[in-house]
């Protein structure tokens, strides 16, 4: 299927890290690679040595020495594409990496494509669709825990689980199947009630990986971060100190900002979407109204809220009606404008201690104090706080989360069948809808639409 | 010439249940046919259980009738006793089953036979095909006569090179000691048939007066019998029944089969064939539910005019004196008498995988096969493959398409596609659990779901065809009246609701919706439902089924969907799988062995997984694209 020439690519990130790998796959991976690496013990032609070694030596191209690097052969089928695999590990710096890699594809290989290794570990049958469909997210994921997200979902994270569930359904379908085939030896007094404990727990079970369809939506764009405040709290300049640079028209006239504006930035690692919204108060002036409903729509949706309150001044309605809309609300509440003069109220401050947050953080937009503390705050309320990314399973995909919430419903109408005393064969029709929205997931349901999936998603034929 | 030398159209190898439905359909659809048998005493034969239908069989017979066969309308005339099994549960899973009178059964189906146009019944043992150019041409028999024919059905059930064994005691003779059939097999090896060997057996046949019934329990037949056959008058088939008995082993049986468990053939080796794991003998339940203190045994009887009883739940093969001792360890049978002992029988039959899922051999042109021949076990299964070889021998020599029946549309489109497609080690016995779509595939609809056929093969004629579709549009028109009919929440609606336990109406609703309910049902709300007009008994059981069961009804139709979407994605049969570079070597052996018609197919075949499908897609559609591309 015209898998047989040899792709190259850096494997690791065009970054300036420590190591870099290129990985070249193919039929005659290990032959090109032999025609540019120096083995440090001559007897080890690569060609000669046996599989999933590693070894010393250089490469050149023609004489010229260009890295010190350990070489790993793994011959088909186990490795990652089942096909042969060389993987150069040479010291980081884009440029010693790069001019490896074009030696490579100097000799034979040619440039791989975006997920072509594993567009070729699931063709040859290594990995299963979720696999390779966290693959392509990793390819197309923004954010350093997107990939982590990514990664374990590789390791089959994801699979193991949906694998679990899938055979206790399937081990009720056997016993409900087995007993109609053979009441004489198979006992279904009492089955609703222990099916129906089993379904309850399936039904969690299934609840939390949806719920982590949420979270992986989270990591995967970045958490939605809606800034609030009265016209000239100082949002966009807080914006601008964060970004460091000046996107947003900051002026002294309240109102300014006209529009919704929408940033992504990384602190410590965590993506945040920050929406710029015009300040909440009420005006006549249609321009900014605009800006103003699609700020209260946002803020409805949003998965947090920086509120930003100007010290300077005393509070104002804008204050209460923000304060008032936080109730329930994950926030962050930044105290503005401490380079100047504390104006506001004693009852003001009592509103204040009100909002229901751990993160009260005083900062000054313009001199960037506090800014830090901040940043901090993000990486607590993120990482050890909601969210665990070492051992929950996140569900990054679209089509998986449609498919979870299939077998859910399904899920929830055995329960409703068997709460109703519905004879024991009906409830294999649910179970079994389940059992495959579920194989869906995992690729181990046979799909008729799965090609166009596969094939729009790798670009593949073109 | 000094040998007899005939033509005729279609030719069937057996008169067992296969060949007489295979044979029926052949003349009925006015084809010169001629049937052969060893005994043409045996026409129909009962060797085992004298019953007809039971769980998942029960569906076949009314498969085979909506069709346009035999095995329905036979029985109706020939039982003793009728049930409706498992009646408490939901209709998905009820299942007729009737006792026959094995002799008065046998006898009937001979007479209608006898009196079919177009149909000729030989006694002679045919033992060699005739295939010219992968095509068959005839058949000779043993004594060397020759039969020119277009299409051959073989049914040749367990006759084939057939071996009756207890303890050491081993008869090469077909069941209940009839001659068996030795030379057929070598024929169809020559053509490269592959042969299996499978084993089946049968329980003692014992005396009557040496039973004592005070110690068993009396099961005894439905007091509405409810017929088999969709064309049989209800009114005809309420009769006197006789009962059955059930009984129990102990553990004093359970220890004289463990004593001796080294004296079964089964056990030591002398029986090479694989037997049915889902029609065990008795020493096998034993063996294998260890931890059971007692299993069920049916005391059934085999005919109105005989003394033989039948033990059901006890074959066996062991030696003659452990029969008498563990049969007499059998509450009630403490002093029974044995008439005939029980054994198991070995016999040659074909790995269905070189069949088409029409029946006919994918390698010969023309040659069907049918019945425990193609690897199955009971009396149904046999007569259901064989009304489909039968129909399709004679689309065959018509020159017309022929006929499939696919999963989603009855039992029988299960039975024959797991034949074709999954391997099969064992004596297939039709269950349940097999058929995915079974809350579609109900016994009470299979004159909806299957006249259609029957009628354009030509098998029903147009008035009752004409019927089942008047059936139709009542149950139509009666459940969009109770969609629409909606009752208020009114005094007298709540009253009645009160009255059986259902919640109160809050707002008005339809009468369907009342039916939905777990609590009611159509006949419940007969008093508030207050236009109904009388209808027959089918429509209305059919009306309330549709009703009450709409949602799984509705969810099993989309299942069906999906699986026909796969199902219409065609293969080629002769492709070579060797093509596909990154499909498993197993995948590769198993699709290039079976050439499946379909995906849906393929993904059957055990041994190709969701993956290897997946691949197989995705190799189809590249070789596609690359096609489109060419243009």
């Amino acid at each position: 299927m015209g898998n047989t020439d040899t792709i190259a690519a850096i494997a690791t990130g065009v970054t300036n890290s420590g190591i870099g790998i290129i990985r070249i796959s193919g039929e005659d991976s290990i032959e090109i690679a032999d025609r540019i690496f120096v083995p440090f013990k001559k007897e080890n032609k690569l060609n000669n040595v046996k599989s999933h070694t590693i070894h010393y030596g250089y490469i050149k191209d023609n004489d010229n020495v260009i890295d010190e690097v350990l070489v790993s052969v793994m011959r088909k089928p186990n490795t990652y594409t089942r096909e042969n695999v060389v993987e150069i590990n040479c010291h980081g710096g884009i440029t010693v990496v790069k001019s490896v890699l074009d030696v490579v594809l100097k000799n034979g290989a040619r440039p791989a494509d975006a997920g072509e290794f594993t567009k070729r570990a699931f063709l040859n049958g290594r990995i299963d669709l979720s696999q390779a469909e966290a693959v392509i997210d990793i390819i197309n994921a923004k954010n350093e825990y997107a990939l982590k997200s990514s990664v374990s979902q590789l390791r089959g994270s994801v699979s193991s689980k949906i694998k679990e569930i899938r055979e206790t359904i399937l081990e009720k379908i056997a016993y409900i199947e087995a007993a109609l085939d053979d009441p004489e030896h198979i006992e279904m007094n009492g089955f609703g009630d222990e099916l129906l404990l089993t379904i309850k727990s399936i039904k969690s079970r299934l609840e939390k990986l949806l719920n982590s369809a949420d979270n992986g939506k989270v990591i995967k764009e970045g958490i939605k971060t809606v800034i609030l405040g009265k016209p000239n709290a100082g949002k966009s300049s807080f914006l601008n100190a964060l970004l460091g640079e000046e996107r947003a028209i900051v002026t002294d006239v309240e109102g300014t900002t006209r529009d919704v504006l929408e940033e992504n930035i990384s602190i410590h690692g965590v993506s945040l979407n920050i929406i710029d919204t015009a300040g909440i108060r009420d005006t006549e002036n249609i321009v900014e109204k605009i800006g103003i409903d699609k700020a209260r729509k946002m803020a409805e949706d949003a998965d947090l809220i920086i509120y930003i309150a100007d010290t300077s001044k005393p509070f104002d309605d804008n204050d209460r009606e923000i304060i008032d809309f936080l109730k329930g609300r994950k926030a962050i509440v930044l105290l503005n404008k401490s380079d100047l003069e504390k104006e506001i109220l004693s009852e003001d401050e009592k509103l204040i201690e009100t909002i229901d947050t751990a993160y009260k953080i005083k900062i000054s937009a313009k001199t960037g104090y506090g800014i830090e503390e901040f940043e901090s705050a993000i990486k607590e309320m993120f990482f050890a706080g909601e969210i665990d990314f070492n051992d929950q399973i996140y569900i990054t995909n679209a089509r998986h989360k449609q498919n979870i919430a299939d077998a859910l419903e399904s899920i929830k109408m055995v329960e409703n069948s068997i709460e109703n005393n519905m004879p024991e064969d009906f409830f294999t029709i649910d179970l079994m809808n389940s059992y495959e929205a579920l194989g869906k997931v995992i690729g181990e349901a046979v799909e008729d639409d799965l090609v166009d999936k596969i094939f729009s998603s790798f670009c593949m034929g073109k | 010439m000094n040998y007899v030398e005939e033509n005729y159209d279609v030719l069937v190898v057996g008169a067992g249940h296969a060949g007489c439905e295979a044979a029926l359909a052949s003349a009925r659809l006015g084809l010169n046919t001629i049937m052969f048998t060893v005994s043409v005493d045996s026409i129909a034969l009962m060797p085992c259980n004298p019953n007809i239908g039971g769980s998942s069989k029960g569906h076949l017979v009314r498969e085979i009738d909506a069709l346009g066969g035999e095995m329905g309308k036979n029985i109706d005339k020939t039982f003793i006793q009728s049930k409706m099994l498992n009646a408490s549960k939901g209709p998905a899973v009820h299942s007729l089953r009737a006792q026959a009178d094995k002799k008065n059964y046998s006898q009937s189906m001979r007479e209608v036979l006898e009196n079919t146009e177009n149909l000729t019944i030989r006694q002679a043992e045919v033992s060699e095909l005739i295939v010219e150019d992968g095509k068959i041409k005839g058949a000779k028999t043993f004594s060397g006569a020759v039969y020119h024919v277009k299409a051959v059905v073989l049914c040749t059930g367990t006759y084939l090179k057939a071996r009756c064994i207890y303890g050491d005691v081993s008869n090469p003779t077909g069941p209940n000691g009839l001659q068996a059939a030795n030379h057929l097999t070598d024929s169809l090896k020559a053509l490269g048939i592959e042969m299996y060997r499978f084993k089946t057996g049968t329980p003692a046949r014992v005396d009557k007066r040496s039973i004592d019934f005070s110690k068993m329990e009396e099961q005894k037949g439905d007091e509405k019998v409810i017929p088999f056959s969709f064309t049989t008058n209800p009114e005809s088939v309420q009769k006197e029944q006789i009962s059955c008995w059930l009984t129990y082993t102990n553990k004093d049986t359970h220890k004289i089969i463990m004593d001796n468990i080294d004296r079964s053939p089964l056990f030591s080796g002398a029986i090479e064939g694989t037997g049915p794991r889902y029609c065990p003998s008795i020493e096998d339940k034993v063996v294998k539910f260890a931890d059971k203190e007692r299993h069920q045994v049916f005391i059934e009887p085999e005919g109105l005019y005989t003394n033989e009883m039948y033990l059901g739940g006890m074959s066996s093969s062991l030696p003659e004196d452990v029969q008498y001792a563990m049969y007499r360890t059998v509450p009630g049978l403490e002093n029974v008498k044995i008439v005939r002992n029980a054994y198991a029988i070995e016999y040659d039959c074909i790995n269905p995988r070189q069949l088409l899922p029409t029946l006919e051999f994918k390698a010969i042109k023309g040659l069907f096969s049918g019945g425990q021949f193609n690897g199955s076990s009971g009396y149904e299964e046999a007569a259901a493959q064989g009304i489909m070889a039968g129909i399709n021998a004679a689309m065959y020599v018509k020159g017309k398409e022929q006929v499939v029946i696919d999963r989603s549309q009855g039992y029988i489109g299960v039975l024959i596609d797991d034949l074709v497609t999954k391997e099969n080690h064992e004596p297939y016995r039709m269950m349940t659990s097999r058929a995915e779509y079974r809350l579609l595939l109900r016994q009470d609809n299979a004159d909806l779901r299957l006249s259609r056929i029957g009628y354009k093969v030509g098998l029903i004629s147009e008035e009752r065809y004409n019927s089942v579709v008047r059936k139709q549009e009542n149950i139509n028109r009666e459940i969009e009246r109770l969609e629409k009919t909606k009752v208020g929440a009114s005094g007298r609606i709540q009253e009645f609701l009160e009255k059986n336990g259902s919640t109160a109406l809050k707002t008005a609703a339809s009468l369907a919706e009342l039916i939905r309910r777990p609590e009611l049902d159509y006949e419940k709300i007969a008093e508030i439902d207050d236009e109904r007009q009388p209808l027959p008994d089918d429509v209305i059981n059919q009306v309330n089924i549709e009703i009450k069961y709409e949602g799984y009804i509705a969810r099993q139709l989309s299942q069906v969907q999906q699986f026909k979407k796969l199902e219409n994605k065609k293969l080629d049969p002769e492709f070579d799988y060797t093509v596909v570079p990154s499909l498993r070597k197993e995948a590769v052996q198993k699709l290039n062995l079976y050439k499946p018609l379909s995906i849906g197919q393929a993904s059957r075949i055990s041994g190709v997984s969701p993956a290897d499908i997946s691949v197989l897609l995705v190799f189809l559609e590249q070789q596609k694209r690359k096609k489109e591309q060419q243009k």
